[in-house]
């Protein structure tokens, strides 16, 4: 086999090997794939936040022409989707860990809450039944928001949950904290409120249960971004299935965000009633379902203060958040405003001090989990919002007073007050760069450009870091987590030299199919043709832990490499065995297996070969074959960071907001594709975009979802997103064998706090000192017009 | 159940429809091809925009019955015999213009469109108005607006190939 002509190993960017199929309509989604007498199952959901069920009449709907079968929670009693991670109160005692019954019990929390679910011969039969049931609620009060929730004689969601709480943490010491704020020259204070979101990839979530009954073997077909997550959750926990008889396939998945991570009613319903039936079952969500049932993201209400010394240096920060976690607890719900986010408070400052407590909420609302970011988008906000407003209330210059705090580049690894160590960053040369790129210093002249045409033009930063490539196990383990987060690579190389990558990662846009491809490539020096990612199947790929919190190349990617070296390390016995040479003697470099110092050779393919056909062997001594497996456990989290720098403008008259320059440079680590790479960071800041200026979950007192449907909530259309300056500054993980560090996230994080940044700054002489998100045109225009009506005064 | 004949991608079908079938449920449940997508209920999303005697439709808004004698053209109908993509289809993978590939299909639709109603050409700026109907929530649009702009040239004869991306634009 050649070494491939144009290089497509590390640092290449060639086009993705997934795009022809997306590009012909020959993608493989969920609702693409049909089973052989395929029902359809459609959910009745509450139209009530919160209800006592008083009753179900199914009669009239089971005679309905098609009704394959109709359940309630009365006949699936099974056990409840479970939270994965375990949090402890302040006092040390466990939180409150309600139940979750895949179909409601006697109760519903949320509108949208599974009441009963209709399987018919065709999907519209199915919907017609589902009308036809009868069920009679009692209607209870609803506490929507968190402070409702919260206050006394609120009603009560749970009865495992006393005032509506489901934990009180904190982390950090507070004596200390206390001590710092006492010596403080100036004291920022800042409330804020981390808008809530609904993920809503393009893709809504979708499921088929299919059953064997001569096998007694179970699949499930579901948009997920970790299959075998959902088979451990579903199968030991909810259905009590084991996992040799349970296979889950996540097939191509059309985004996720986090939104796809967790372990659904959905997907337990159609596994279980298929075996009932004994016949396949499919479920689509329609959009209006999709908002009111995928777990919704962000929702925190945070007060927070900052100590600063005379000179600028932060001496310490104290953040008391309330964080929403809807009606029950999804799989990771817990950790979000906690672990993922707590923690990185520190950003990328050397504030010596640190508290933060955290108060989760129940409210009759849909579950809220990780959305991209999970946690530290949240953190990132504050911080850089706080910063600004510090700058302001100091009189030290914006810029100034970040490069004074900055951990500097040589004092890595770097111990932060709140659990984490950093392995690497180099905050100063981002930011140069960003500045640089943005144009920074030519503002003042753009700002007054604007000025004369009517417009508020301001410019906004952050600088920020997070935690990803989840991660440390025992870490992890030791923080609650209750699975460990390790991940799998297995690598076969069939008798012919061409490679299949077995990975429990999953790609839902992301492109492993390409970047992971691509290290085998550099690796082996075979073209990226003759490599094939497997992924998203229980059945053909080992235990792994799946795709979020940007670790598939951190985590994935490096039990890929693992594996590899297992291989070039078998490979190299071979060769020597076949050039009469000393295994240590024998050099691999990309395709090629030499003796040091001589010209002797052999091929990769050759090598390949004689593993398969073994006749001239060291058989003795190993194994024919060349297929490894390696399992990864990272070290450490990774941290990604880096500069953003936002530019818009407003119109007074209108309140109409255009985001004019975007620029990024981030730290990802070393890069594999960059053109994959810049469309990851680029998709993110959209979000982030659209977390600041567009999109905010609404629902109204009793518990009706406003925002429900893409009339309601704004996405980010072409023309609310400008041109993105997107660049990357490499500083290594110090690690893992790739210095990687992950881009999936990064844009979604650092954007926002630019955005709103920049917003402020435009409004300079309005008086404001922030502007809540979305920060949209009527919210604008009226603190324009508020502040016109002051000046007029 | 009423009957309705129509063709697709070149090929002629007489299908049995209720009268609340839609065009895609038709293309995706009785004919198979999944490349449309569906994306939403209202009709906002674009992700199941195919062409109906010559103009993009959003499919999930056409009831079946209407493409009666229809002409239509989905995602699987752009590339030709031989396999040689669309040239939309092309600056979309050379501009790396999809991620999770899901709003692709009525996406690449929805420009083809788009491209063949403006000979003149379009800006960045048209082309960001003209996608108002298609959601991506991937992307961030910046690169599918790209390999719109440069697809039009192709497409227009303005330029006999694509004009190739570079990874550090
Ligand atoms: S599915 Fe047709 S516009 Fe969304
Ligand atoms: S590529 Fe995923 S929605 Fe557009």
């Amino acid at each position: 086999m050649n070494a491939p002509v144009v290089f497509e190993g590390i640092g290449a960017s060639p086009k993705r090997k997934e795009d022809l199929r997306f590009l012909s309509g020959r993608g493989n989604y969920t609702d693409d794939i049909n089973r052989p007498d395929q029902t359809y199952a459609v959910m009745l959901r509450s139209p009530h936040a919160h209800a006592a069920i008083r009753g179900i009449d199914t009669a009239a709907a089971a005679a309905m022409p098609g009704v394959v079968a109709i359940y309630t929670g009365a006949e699936m009693v099974v056990g409840s989707l479970p939270c994965g991670w375990l949090i402890h109160n302040k006092d040390g005692s466990p939180m409150n860990e309600p139940g979750h019954p895949p179909l409601a019990q006697g109760k519903v929390r949320h509108v949208g809450d599974i009441v009963a679910v209709v399987i018919a011969e065709t999907r519209p039969q199915a919907r017609d039944a589902a009308e036809a049931i009868a069920v009679d609620y009692e209607v209870l009060g609803a506490a929507t928001s968190m402070a409702a929730a919260l206050a006394p004689g609120a009603p009560l969601l749970h009865e495992g949950a006393p005032g509506n709480v489901c934990y009180d943490w904190h982390i950090g010491d507070l004596a200390v904290n206390q001590a710092a704020f006492a010596q403080a020259k100036h004291v920022v204070h800042f409330e804020l409120v981390n808008n809530r979101l609904i993920p809503n990839a393009m893709e809504p979530r979708a499921a088929i249960g299919d059953y064997d009954r001569t096998t007694d073997q179970h699949t499930l077909y579901t948009t997920s971004q970790n299959p075998h997550v959902i088979r451990l959750l579903m199968g030991a926990f909810v259905l009590q299935i084991p996992e040799h008889k349970l296979r889950v396939v996540a097939p191509d998945v059309g985004g996720g965000f986090g939104s796809k991570i967790f372990h659904y009613a959905e997907e337990a319903i159609v596994t279980w009633a298929a075996a009932r039936i004994n016949r396949p079952i499919k479920w689509t969500a329609d959009r209006t379902e999709s908002f009111m049932s995928d777990a919704h993201g962000r929702d925190h209400v945070t007060k927070a203060k900052l100590a600063l010394a005379a000179d600028g240096k932060f001496l310490g920060l104290h953040v008391s958040t309330t964080a929403n976690m809807g009606a029950y607890l999804s799989t990771f719900a817990t950790s979000v405003p906690t672990y993922l986010s707590a923690t990185l408070l520190a950003g990328v400052y050397t504030t010596p001090t640190i508290y933060a407590e955290v108060k989760a909420v129940f409210t009759n609302t849909v579950p809220v989990d990780a959305y991209r970011g999970a946690g530290r988008p949240e953190a990132t906000f504050l911080l850089e919002r706080l910063v600004d407003i510090a700058a302001k209330q100091t009189g030290i210059d914006k810029l100034e007073l970040r490069r004074r705090n900055f951990i500097p580049a040589d004092a890595f690894p770097y111990q932060t007050p709140v659990a984490l160590q950093y392995d690497s960053g180099d905050y100063q040369s981002t930011l140069a760069q960003a500045l640089k790129t943005a144009d920074w210093d030519g503002f003042e002249a753009r700002r007054k450009a604007a000025a004369a045409q009517g417009k508020l033009r301001g410019i906004g930063i952050s600088t920020y870091i997070e935690a990803c490539g989840i991660a440390p196990s025992a870490v992890a383990g030791a923080l609650g987590a209750r699975a460990g987060l390790y991940e799998v690579g297995a690598i076969r190389v069939h008798p012919t030299g061409s490679v299949s990558v077995l990975t429990g990662t999953h790609s839902h846009g992301q492109g492993h199919e390409t970047t992971l491809a691509q290290l085998v490539t550099d690796r082996f020096g075979i073209p990226l043709s003759q490599v094939d990612i497997v992924h998203g199947d229980t059945d053909r790929v080992p235990f792994g832990m799946g795709t979020y919190g940007s670790r598939s190349l951190a985590v994935g990617g490096s039990a890929m490499v693992k594996a590899m070296d297992k291989i070039v390390l078998k490979a190299r016995r071979i060769a020597a065995h076949l050039m009469e040479a000393s295994v240590d003697d024998v050099e691999f470099d990309r395709g090629t297996f030499r003796v040091a110092g001589t010209d002797k050779t052999k091929a990769w393919g050759e090598i390949a070969l004689t593993a398969y056909v073994p006749h001239n062997y060291p058989i003795e001594e190993i194994e024919p074959g060349l297929d490894e497996t390696a399992f990864y456990d990272p070290k450490n989290f990774t941290y990604p960071g880096g500069c953003h720098i936002c530019e818009v403008e407003i119109d007074p008259d209108t309140g109409a907001i255009e985001v004019i320059n975007f620029t990024a440079v981030d730290d990802v680590g070393r890069v594999i594709n960059p053109m994959i790479v810049e469309g990851q960071v680029q998709g993110g800041i959209a979000q982030g975009i659209g977390q600041a200026l567009l999109e905010t979950c609404s629902y109204d007192a009793d518990g009706q979802l406003l925002s429900g449907s893409f009339m309601d909530y704004t996405m980010p259309r072409a023309d609310d997103v400008g041109t993105l300056s997107v660049a990357t500054h490499e500083t290594l993980c110090t690690h893992n064998p790739l210095g990687v560090k992950g881009c999936g996230e990064v844009g979604a994080i650092g954007s926002p706090p630019a955005v709103i940044n920049a917003v402020v700054d435009a409004l300079r002489d309005y008086g404001v000192t922030h502007v809540e998100m979305p920060a949209t045109p009527a919210k604008l225009w009226h603190i324009i017009n508020s502040g016109r009506q002051l000046a007029a005064e | 159940m009423p009957q309705v004949t129509l063709t697709v991608n070149g090929k002629s079908h007489t299908v049995e429809v209720e009268a609340r079938t839609l065009l895609v449920e038709l293309l995706r449940e009785k004919l198979r091809l999944t490349g449309t997508h569906v994306g939403c209920d209202t009709s906002q999303c674009g992700a199941c925009v195919v062409q109906m005697n010559g103009d993009s439709v959003k499919s999930c808004t056409t009831l079946a019955l209407q493409a009666e004698g229809a002409t239509v053209t989905t995602i699987e109908g752009l590339a030709k015999a031989d396999g040689t993509l669309h040239p939309m289809q092309e600056a979309f993978r050379e501009y790396h213009a999809l991620q999770c590939g899901f709003c692709t299909p009525g996406m690449v639709m929805s420009a083809i469109d788009l491209v063949e109603k403006h000979p003149q050409g379009l800006s960045e700026h048209e082309i960001r108005e003209g996608l108002e109907g298609n959601l991506c929530r991937c992307t961030g649009y910046h690169n599918i607006v790209k390999a719109i702009g440069a697809a039009q040239e192709v497409m227009h004869g303005r330029s006999a190939t694509l004009a190739p991306a570079h990874a550090a634009e």
